[in-house]
């Protein structure tokens, strides 16, 4: 195979649940990959929080929606040679597919590498694989697919319930499910047969409770296949491997059947013709050796990035090399140096993975698990035994603190407990805890669970070591062994009554301390020259301290919804701005999924929790006077160290724990405007109703409402009377009564959100962002324009002199997000964020100001004079950016869609252009929230909005739209005269209603407005719902709608496609060293 | 478990603290490292490993028991075990007993609870070295310890092959009555899924001694030889390299395995030499020279076939190399039916990938026969 010249690579869009950051840190290994291949890579990706849109990272960087027509258009500019699909996740796969169907790949000469498309067809068409499988002989459950329900109902008979229902051509098991009853069985064939783009869904027999195994495999052109690890899911089939808990390498397997189905996966890998790393999937049976084949993906997915991480092996960055015709002899292996990539890692350490799911966020949501993936991210942890890795797994979810003594509340004897350890969900690790400590037998609880023994028997380890701290007296001895089973300071503290500073005290006067151990792919068989630590309580420490200048950047740890990607890439170039000053860059997360945990991303990693304990045991292996630390970049898990570090005698670069202060309390922060004359809504900190009732007397309602010292808006509400206000206070004091509730006047503006570099003399502002809902949407969920295009000179003169103001008075030496409400022609300060935004890698890549590395400088000591920067706004670019967000509501069921002040979004996209038109359009289009340019529209509107409804309603029927609408808007459309269908939002009075019209395809959007009480939210949450299911656009905002009606009206989609750095039409400061 | 004190004292001084699992018994012997992550009951139960301690640098060890179908031979040999853990539950269908319970049912001692990491980076960096195991009860006197350890017989002046062939000859019918060839296999310290291939694939097999000259193998009227896997340094197994030498000009198709390999090497006039620390583990890539295919083999071995050893009238040639240090794997003879491979290819453990060797030998064996008639 000659090698290709210049190579499109496809990224995986925004992040949703089923396909988060593992495939920037796949994109951004290829690229690197390609790169040093000669090769010239063309990126493209429509979301710009992203490492692999770095123009230092790709050669030629397109910000543009992922459809057949852009990509169509961007080979035509291009002229690639080849295509790799295989390191988009399933949006690159399918994209590839399409590409190929629409005959652009031919037409153009582009070569598709790595995968071939028959094989792409082969894994997804179910149909396909299995014949493809039984060919080779690997048995496969009886299964058959179907393209209606008569079919399915005809089909069910001869497989027999339970039965999983798998859609074609999803991710993340959308729409799939487990059907244990005929009902269940209507319900999710339906469901998934619209999941489905070319609606088909397989039948297939469930082997719940067997053994869940998974193996990485790869394959170069010269047929040489190895496995990078194998995995065992310790939930057992019926859970979607991205919500179980995994273990590599497997725990429960002998040699042979380790053997037996890495044999099996080399077989399906070589049948397939896979030129890169595949992920197969097992389902052995507890009992036997009997196994079947559950499923392929032939391409890189979140399972090969945990294989990367657990095992060092980086198979982005050897798939890319094989895609383009190298063997696996001839890569050398990064982790030796001597080496090379064909070998299989050993591994001398236990990695356990436990997924992130966001129902801390939605806990009115549907909690239970199965097929269809629920998880917004994951962490991993690595140890020397199980307990110990899966507890600093758990200290890695960050959840509030909660260890594994947590026990909810409603949690009394067994059978409050057996419900939640039969049926999978977020919290059945605890529950089986729970039950342990109720003495309930080893036995019972797997047989229950289904999950192997011998994990259930490590459970109780933990647990009887827990009984021996809360009766034994702490010796040297039972403290080291506590420490061994992954204990926290805090966990024994509270067992053996102490504070954590104890134990900790007590840790090094016994001398009891972590060491550091490598990873490096061979379990110590050879020298490794990576940098790459986990902590241990053993023998030897590898990890001597770095030799000269050095600083420590603290990550983000899992992707949650409210702390995303975004921060992954603000420590990525923090790491890379110190490495350009001289300085040796160490950084400490728990994400698997990132590009801040490859080996090769900064000068050294330790993969640990972000907690005091963790980070400060990492502070005092490298030196804690010697080893500066940056909590800037890292989301509020780093600002949240701060003042624990702080108070350890770490050195904090940039924002120290005072200035963080400033902007979270309440109180200071009001002093601090005030003395700066600067206008802020009214409001005040309330600790209980009382207070609460009387601040919103004074202020009056609507009333914004919030807990401090919070991220991603998270249990923000507005609130409009007295009787909801009192429900919000006593619920939010229920659950810590530790910081207090903030309670501000709820000013209906337009948002502005602003990010900025201080030196202590001069601010920076690269840009004005302004949003497009009105305040009281969560900046995160928001439509958001660079430049602010609406706003007056005066409005933006006032912003830059009180950013400027702000900035300077706090002292801070960094990154800056400032939140502004224009309400009345008057600037509100609504929030001060000491730190970086989800907004600096947007900003970043439309301003060309390289954000993150100007702060880490400034840190440093260099003022941005220095750097050539000076106070104020930096000139506007010519260009217009629209930053839209993306949901993943499809896969939460029971979880309310409507957009408020708290986020609920996972991911974004940018839409850029030379005019706001067309960067609008191309945002909504990447989110898929534009409209089709002809159809009709579900419209239910709130009383309170039919005024500013109607106008809009009037421009959208002379667009030609068609209109169904709930009693009362039906009443006001036929009122002035319009054409409406009104449809019964009554649901048990009679058909068709509402969800009808949406389930049955009549209408290709909703407009659904609320007015905040939770009464009337109910009604309108079957339509959310139904429209989320049905995959059509759901307005919840009359701002969202006037962008898309807008872009509508304005040709927008007579957009461009451009490089990135032709839109800016201005060079780049240079980044990277 | 956790109450028996143990410690493993290293020739050089070095000593790793612990818990005493297995037998309570002391053990001096050889320490090397395997890096495989499954498969402690193969390991255990390889004759190549006699005189030998083995650490396993997987540290979860004996999580799914011990059971009768993965024996690679009548007992374990290992002089002792030493890992980070050893679970004191197992959860599989097929087990019969703990890890535990079946090394003191064989007088094996263990120790667990060591940093087997640092142990191996030990191993790594000075070489295979000798210790000691003992359970303590007070502080040790490492001192006598560490004298005890350099005092330990080195590997050639033990008679390894010995103590594991046995010295009788055996036939195995083939499994369903109807035999494709007939193969003799010299066990020099065989495991046992080498006779499994070759079974599987409709042999009849006699296996005869070590100690079998080739005459008495000859008289067999074999279609093929297989020359087992077996502990310790081939240089010193006169008899058997004079056995070899015989047979490699038989005509009849020879495979070496592992120490077999080794004695084809120096059958045919080349040297063996000692490893810095063995090939201990199932992830070794092998390159084969004439193809370019690279396979993953499972390892066990402390010599090796010096490389430029050979002499061309041997009319041998090396044919695969190890790709982490460009070590011998392969012979092949220019023009008669002799093959050897230093690594297993039946595993166990380890992957299955080089069953094809078994493939290849039986039609080696057909073909041969084909021609001789």
């Amino acid at each position: 195979m000659t090698k290709p010249q210049k190579v499109l690579v496809i990224g995986s869009g925004p992040i949703i649940i089923g396909q988060a950051a593992e495939f920037d840190y796949a994109g951004t290994q290829a690229c690197k990959a390609l790169r040093e291949e000669g090769v010239t890579t063309v990126l493209v990706n429509s979301n710009p929080a992203t490492i692999m849109t770095d123009e230092e990272i790709a050669d030629i960087v397109y910000i543009e929606p992922l459809t057949v027509d852009v990509l169509t258009r961007i080979i035509e500019r291009e002229r690639p040679d080849g295509l790799l699909p295989t390191l988009g996740g399933q949006t690159g796969l399918n994209m590839a597919v399409a590409l190929a169907d629409a005959g652009v790949l031919d037409r153009y000469g582009v070569r598709l590498l790595g995968t071939p498309l028959e094989t792409i067809r082969q894994a997804e068409d179910r149909d396909l694989f299995k014949q493809l499988l039984l060919s080779i002989g690997e048995p496969v459950p009886p299964s058959q697919s179907v393209y209606s329900l008569e079919e399915a109902w005809r089909v069910l008979d001869s497989i027999g319930l339970p039965v999983v229902i798998r859609p074609a051509f999803t991710l993340g098991g959308t729409g799939g499910g487990i059907a244990r009853t005929r009902k269940e069985f209507e319900q999710v064939v339906t469901r998934g047969l619209l999941a489905s783009p070319i609606h088909q869904v397989l039948i297939e027999r469930a082997v719940l409770g067997w053994k869940e195994i998974e193996y990485e495999v790869m394959r170069d052109a010269a047929d040489t296949c190895i496995t990078i690890c194998n995995m065992e899911n310790i939930d057992p089939m019926g859970v979607h491997t991205g919500d179980s808990i995994v273990v590599a390498p497997s725990q429960t397997l002998s040699d042979r059947q380790y053997q037996m189905l890495r044999s099996a996966a080399l077989r399906i890998i070589r049948a397939l013709k896979i030129e890169g790393g595949c992920n197969i999937q097992f389902a052995l049976d507890p009992y036997s050796d009997q196994y079947y084949v559950i499923e392929v993906n032939p391409r890189v997915s979140r399972s090969s990035a945990l294989a990367s991480k657990a095992t060092g092996y980086p198979i982005a960055r050897v798939a890319a090399k094989i895609a383009i015709g190298k063997r696996l002899d001839e890569i050398p292996n990064a982790v030796t140096g001597k080496t090379t990539a064909a070998f299989e890692p050993a591994l001398d350490y236990v990695v356990v993975k436990i997924p992130r799911w966001p129902f801390d966020k939605f806990p009115r949501g549907d909690r239970t698990i199965g097929t269809q993936m629920k998880a917004t991210g994951e962490v991993m942890a690595i140890d020397r035994s199980f307990e110990a890795a899966l507890q600093k797994a758990v200290r890695s979810l960050e959840l509030g603190g909660r260890s594994l003594l947590w026990e909810d509340p409603s949690w009394r004897d067994l059978e409050t407990l057996w419900p939640l350890i039969e049926t999978p969900n977020d919290q059945r690790l605890w529950a089986i805890f729970a039950a342990l400590r109720r003495e309930a037998p080893v036995e019972e609880i797997s047989r229950r669970s289904g999950i192997d023994p011998w994990f259930i028997h490590r459970f109780a380890r933990i647990v009887a070591m827990e009984r021996r701290l809360l009766t034994e007296k702490l010796t040297p001895d039972l403290l080291r062994q506590a420490k061994r089973l992954g204990f926290s300071d805090k966990q024994i503290g509270t067992l053996a009554d102490l504070l954590p500073e104890q134990v900790r005290t007590l840790r090094q006067a016994w001398g009891i301390r972590p060491v550091y151990k490598v990873v490096d792919t061979c379990a110590a068989e050879f020298e490794a020259v990576t940098p790459y630590f986990y902590s241990t309580y053993q023998q030897e420490n590898e990890a001597e301290p770095l030799a000269g200048p050095k600083a420590l950047v603290i990550g983000s740890g899992p992707i949650r919804i409210g702390q995303g990607i975004e921060f992954d890439y603000c420590s990525v170039h923090a790491v890379w701005a110190l490495q350009r000053a001289g300085l040796r860059a160490i950084i400490v997360n728990s994400n698997p999924e990132t590009v801040s945990t490859d080996f090769d991303t900064s000068d050294r990693l330790y993969f640990e929790p972000l907690d005091e304990e963790s980070v400060r045991d990492v502070l005092e292996n490298e030196g804690l006077r010697e080893t500066p630390v940056i909590v800037q970049f890292g989301g509020q898990t780093a600002i949240n160290l701060a003042e624990p570090l702080q108070r350890a005698g770490a050195l904090l670069l940039g924002a120290d724990a005072q200035a963080i202060d400033i902007a979270e309390d309440r109180q200071r922060f009001e002093d601090f405007l005030n003395r700066l004359g600067i206008p802020q809504p009214p409001g005040g900190a309330v600790t209980n109703v009382q207070e609460a009732l009387t601040v919103a007397q004074r202020i009056g309602y609507p009333v914004l409402v919030r807990p401090s010292y919070v991220l991603g808006g998270r249990a923000m509400e507005i609130v409009y009377n007295a009787t909801e206000l009192i429900r919000y206070v006593t619920a939010a004091t229920a659950v810590s009564n530790q910081h207090p509730i903030l309670v501000d006047k709820y000013l209906e503006g337009k948002e502005v959100e602003v990010d900025a570099i201080c030196d202590g003399t001069d601010v920076l502002i690269p840009g004005i962002m302004e949003h497009i809902e009105r305040a009281g949407v969560h900046s995160g969920d928001s439509m958001a324009v660079y430049p602010g295009i609406s706003l007056s000179p005066s409005e933006v003169e006032t912003i830059v002199d009180y950013t400027i103001r702000i900035g300077r008075a706090l002292g801070l030496r960094g990154l800056l997000n400032i939140q502004y409400v224009i309400y009345q022609g008057e600037v509100y300060v609504l929030e001060v964020n000491p730190r970086a935004s989800r907004t600096v890698p947007f900003l970043s890549k439309v301003t060309g100001v390289p954000m993150v590395a100007v702060a880490t400088n400034v840190m440093l000591g260099r003022s941005l004079a220095e750097q050539g920067y000076r106070s104020g706004l930096w000139p506007r670019q010519n260009l217009v950016a629209v930053k839209a967000p993306v949901f993943s509501m499809a896969k939460l069921v029971g979880v309310d869609t409507y957009l408020g002040p708290e986020m609920k979004s996972t991911g974004e996209v940018m839409g850029v252009d030379s005019s706001f038109y067309q960067a609008l359009t191309k945002a909504l289009l990447a989110a898929q929230l534009m409209l089709p340019p002809t159809g009709a529209l579900l419209l239910s509107i709130a009383d309170r909005d039919k005024p500013e409804a109607l106008p809009l309603i009037q421009r959208l029927h002379h667009l030609g739209y068609r209109f169904y609408a709930t009693e009362g808007t039906a009443a006001m459309l036929q009122a002035v005269g319009l054409p409406v269908q009104m449809i019964t939002k009554r649901l048990h009075q009679g058909h068709p209603n509402v969800i009808d019209v949406i389930r049955e395809g009549l209408v290709q959007g909703v407009v659904n407005t609320i007015t905040g009480g939770r009464s009337e939210m109910a009604d309108g949450f079957q339509i959310r719902r139904a429209a989320t299911e049905r995959g059509i656009p759901c307005f919840t905002s009359l701002d969202t709608l006037r962008a898309v009606i807008e872009s509508l009206a304005h040709g927008g989609q007579h957009y461009s496609v451009r490089r990135l750095s032709e839109y800016r039409q201005q060079p780049l400061v240079e980044v990277r060293p | 478990m956790q109450d028996q004190r143990a410690i493993l004292v290293l020739e050089d001084g070095s000593a790793f603290l612990g818990y005493a699992f297995g037998a309570p018994v002391d053990a001096e012997a050889e320490v090397v490292f395997n890096t495989s992550m499954t498969g402690y009951q193969e390991i255990a139960t390889d004759p190549s490993y006699r005189g030998q301690m083995v650490v396993l640098t997987y540290p979860l060890i004996g999580n799914y028991g011990v059971n009768r179908q993965d024996e690679e031979s009548r007992r374990p040999w290992i002089a002792a075990l030493i890992v980070c853990e050893c679970s004191p539950v197992y959860s599989h269908w097929a087990a019969v007993e703990s890890l535990d319970e079946y090394l003191r049912r064989h007088g094996i001692p263990g120790i667990w609870g060591v940093d087997t990491r640092a142990l191996t980076r030990r191993l790594r960096q000075r070489g295979t070295m000798r210790g000691v195991l003992t359970r303590i009860a007070d502080d040790p006197d490492l001192r006598a310890l560490t004298r005890r350890a350099a005092t330990v017989r080195a590997l050639s002046e033990q008679d390894l092959v010995g103590e594991t062939s046995l010295p009788t000859t055996y036939r195995i019918p083939p499994p369903n009555g109807r035999s494709l060839g007939r193969v003799v296999v010299m066990d020099c310290g065989l495991k046992h899924n080498i006779l499994r291939s070759l079974s599987r694939r409709n042999l009849e097999i006699i296996v005869v001694p070590h100690t079998a000259t080739a005459e008495e193998i000859l008289r067999h009227d074999p279609d093929g030889i297989v020359i087992s896997n077996g502990p310790g340094d081939p240089a010193v197994l006169h008899g058997p390299i004079a056995t070899v030498r015989a047979l490699l000009t038989s005509g009849r198709p020879l495979f070496g395995i592992c120490l077999g390999h080794q004695l084809i090497g120096l059958a045919a006039g080349g040297t063996t030499s000692r490893l810095g620390f063995g090939h201990h583990g199932a992830n070794h890539p092998v390159k084969d020279l004439r193809t370019g295919a690279v396979h993953i083999t499972s390892q066990n071995h402390e010599f090796q076939v010096d490389r430029a050893s050979l002499p061309p009238s041997s009319g041998l040639f090396v044919s695969q190399i190890n790709l982490n240090d460009g070590s011998v794997e392969g012979l092949a003879h220019r023009e008669l039916p002799v093959f050897s491979v230093q690594y297993h290819p039946e595993g166990a453990p380890g992957p299955q990938d080089n069953q094809y060797l078994f493939d290849y030998f039986v039609d080696l064996c057909r073909s041969t026969r084909r021609e001789k008639r």
